[in-house]
């Protein structure tokens, strides 16, 4: 159906790949959209050869946390948009989200999105509603969409209060091996919360999300799985508390996975009145005076320092998983409102790459640990053995990055529709100069 | 001069030599009040606009009788009767009011941070005149204004706030003016009304109990309970609240012999405070107003007349 991919070399590069615990100097060889061969040195005949010398090879990055926002809500963004984000951010594999209109709860919509992502650059990953309309009540048809190419479940932007009804989705779901995707949240402590219940929303007057309503919930789901005995996952881990309940949950053996988000990884409480706090942010983008900054509003919420602190040991030792991004895309109207009208979310595809890479920079972590949380164990989440790696016959889904090239987060530049980030501004250092699908470039800066 | 600024958002970043400019200054009005003829041509052919999201109407007729006495052409603007309820965003709203170029703005909104997002998009200066819970700086000036009348306004003076302090701009407001000339503050309120993340500002000091809140206080301000918010689960009854809470003539014991007992109002008269105080010799709450008057006329001075400089 679709013509011969051309043959590509990548000379002299810098491999990284947790996968095969490879961090040094290779060549790679790719053919017909799979690896061929990884080697010291290649001396093969291909249509085209890419001399990479100074810069790093590394798996594609797998998203497993974005809304494409089709169908229903184009104008915040496309699949298509999203998906040109994504590879733009390194990013081959994104896993969207069910909650467009219509949710995505059965195979009709799952088809739809896997039609129009035929002609995205980037690979999509459809994940279906726990229950249908996401309205925590009845189950989804969850075999007739895993037919249709579900990858996952989840009511993420909900909770599913209904325990039964959670025990049921886990039971069923680990029929097909798929996994839950939780975003953990008890409804009656969030209430009509708009950020971190602190310091910050104590001295302003903002309603309080206490990180509590965020735990109890993660308690309540990691007790369901370890009862069942079946896998799940937790979204966009934004605390101490839920860091620890993860942290003993493992150490019993229970099969949770947990993902952390950039944002909050960098960004605490004090963001919401002053983006400026943070070193890296130009000289120029400082406000002259105080204000409510609404991309700084997500749920969760940007929590205190010591969560932020909490949240990098757990991504350095493992505790957490995987980094995904959120990536919540809104239209710049809808959030230039009063702070409490704004909707929650920010975008992230085109800033985590280089986020992660400053958390290399400043310590945290290891390059080899950083396609561990980016490629390896998001593939491994999803159960998809195809990729995120980069050892022979795995696809050839990979980002080539240059270190130490140095950028200004510019949201005016960015490949998604929206420009709600709350790192505008930013100078960040190692940016993706190609993206590689199935041995294909389908981004070149 | 002392105050040099486009918009009065706030007292939290307002520096002492600030708010004792806007004190003195607000002084100097006070006897406008008392003459036959009330009014002065300091801000002729300025226009104030009072735009108003939440119902008001102390803190509205304040701020329009303040412009009044300086001659300023002052215009109502109520939510109800504005686009808002036709669904305009609240940045297009003030874009066309902007456009009938206003040089003041006060603005009162039930969102926090309102009046910073306007002052941000326009030219016209604007005054918070209440945003959510976070601050009601004229309301806290003018408190300051009061307790200057009566007491030493800096270190050595303790202010005891009881009441909703979750809630509260005024309590909020009056936190921030009142630390920055060193006044003691202490807070007292049922744990459901009190935030966590108070207990570390400089100069505050968190109280279980109203009688330890009330030991050794200079001032009592007592705030108003929103009954509405019964249903919200924050408290049993208003029984119990006033009960615990509410001032009365033998809890006032516990202040200072000559303690002073203010109110921003309205009252819930016999919930958080009963008559008997409200109406008693140390209540200074019509106080309150009268100075309302005097200390905005000096904040819309003081802004509107930066266009003559």
């Amino acid at each position: 159906m679709s013509e011969k991919t051309p043959s590509l070399l990548l000379k002299n590069g810098r491999l990284i790949d947790a996968g095969q615990n490879l961090d040094g100097r290779f060549d790679l060889f790719l053919v017909n959209g799979k690896v061929q061969e990884v080697a010291v040195e290649l001396d093969v005949v291909a249509d085209q050869v890419l001399d990479l010398e100074g810069l790093w090879v590394l798996p594609g990055a797998i998203d497993l946390h974005v809304h494409l926002r089709e169908p229903g809500y184009e104008y915040k963004e496309t699949i298509l948009s999203g998906a040109r984000a994504a590879v733009a951010g390194g990013f081959t594999s994104i896993a969207c989200m069910a909650n467009t209109d219509p949710v995505n709860d059965n195979a009709a919509v799952t088809r739809f999105i896997l039609e129009q992502a035929r002609s995205a650059p980037a690979k999509v990953l459809p994940i279906a509603a726990i229950s249908k309309g996401m309205q925590g009540e009845v189950l989804v048809e969850m075999g007739d969409l895993v037919e249709a190419g579900a990858v996952a479940f989840s009511d993420d932007g909900k909770t599913v209060p209904n325990s039964k009804l959670l025990r049921h989705a886990l039971e069923y779901a680990s029929l097909f091996a798929k996994p839950l995707f939780c975003h953990c949240q008890d409804n009656a402590l969030f209430a009509d919360g708009v950020i971190h219940e602190g310091e910050i929303s104590a001295r302003h007057g903002l309603t309080g999300i206490p990180a509590l309503a965020e735990e109890i919930d993660i308690a309540r789901t990691i007790m369901l799985a370890e009862y069942l005995e079946v896998p799940v996952h937790i979204c966009h881990l934004s605390s101490r508390g839920g860091v620890e309940l993860i942290r003993a949950a493992k150490a019993r053996g229970v099969r949770v996975t947990a993902e952390a988000t950039p944002h909050h990884l960098f960004l605490d409480e004090r963001a919401v009145v002053d983006l400026a706090y943070r070193e890296p942010l130009a000289e120029e983008s400082k406000p002259a005076t105080l204000c409510y900054n609404t991309d700084t509003k997500m749920s969760p919420p940007l929590r205190s320092s010591e969560d932020v602190a909490a949240l990098r040991r757990a991504l350095a030792d493992g505790i957490i998983d995987a980094i995904a991004t959120d990536h919540a895309p809104h239209e710049a109207t809808e959030k230039a409102v009063e702070y409490e009208l704004a909707p929650f979310g920010v975008v992230g595809l085109e800033t985590a790459l280089a986020l992660a890479l400053r958390l290399i920079q400043e310590g945290e972590m290891t390059p080899l640990q950083m396609v561990a949380r980016m490629s390896l164990a998001p593939a491994a989440i999803l159960g998809l053995n195809d990729r995120g790696s980069l050892a022979v016959g795995m696809a050839a889904d990979l980002m080539i990055v240059d270190p130490q090239r140095e950028w200004v987060v510019d949201p005016r530049k960015f490949y998604s529709k929206a420009r709600n980030t709350p790192f505008a501004g930013w100078h960040l250092k190692g940016q993706v100069v190609k993206t590689i699908v199935d041995g294909r470039i389908v981004f070149s800066l | 001069m002392g105050f040099r600024r486009k918009d009065l958002l706030g007292t939290r970043d307002l520096t002492a030599v600030e708010i004792r400019t806007l004190l003195e200054s607000a002084e100097s009005f006070k006897e406008i009040a008392e003459r036959p003829l009330k009014k002065v041509p300091a801000l002729r052919g300025k226009t104030v606009v009072n735009l108003f999201f939440e119902p008001s109407t102390r803190t509205r007729t304040s701020f329009e009788i303040a412009a009044k006495r300086l001659s300023a052409d002052a215009v109502n603007m109520s939510a109800s009767a504005s686009s808002v309820v036709k669904g305009e965003s609240l940045l297009d709203t003030v874009d066309n009011i902007q456009a009938m170029a206003p040089d003041i703005i006060v603005v009162r909104h039930r969102f926090v941070g309102t009046a910073h997002l306007i002052a941000g998009r326009i030219g016209a200066s604007v005054v918070n005149a209440g945003d959510g819970a976070n601050e009601h700086p004229t309301q806290a000036l003018l408190d300051l204004l009061t307790i200057a009348e009566h007491k030493k306004l800096g270190p050595g003076l303790t202010v005891a706030i009881i009441g909703d302090i979750a809630h509260s701009r005024v309590a909020r407001s009056n936190i921030w003016a009142l630390t920055t000339l060193g006044v003691t503050v202490k807070l007292c309120a049922p744990p459901t009304m009190l935030p966590r993340g108070l207990e570390g500002i400089v100069g505050v000091e968190v109280c279980r109990r109203p009688e330890e809140a009330l030991a050794n206080a200079d001032v009592v301000m007592m705030l108003r309970i929103q009954l509405e918010r019964q249903d919200r689960l924050v408290f049993p009854s208003v029984r119990d609240y006033a009960r615990i809470f509410g001032l009365n003539r033998q809890r006032l014991e516990l202040a200072c012999p000559d303690a002073i007992v203010m109110h921003p109002g309205p009252m819930n008269r016999g919930v958080e405070i009963t008559s008997e105080v409200a109406d008693g010799k140390r209540a200074v709450i019509l106080n309150q107003v009268s100075n309302g008057v005097a200390l905005r006329m000096a904040v819309l001075f003081l802004l509107g007349g930066q266009g003559h400089e």
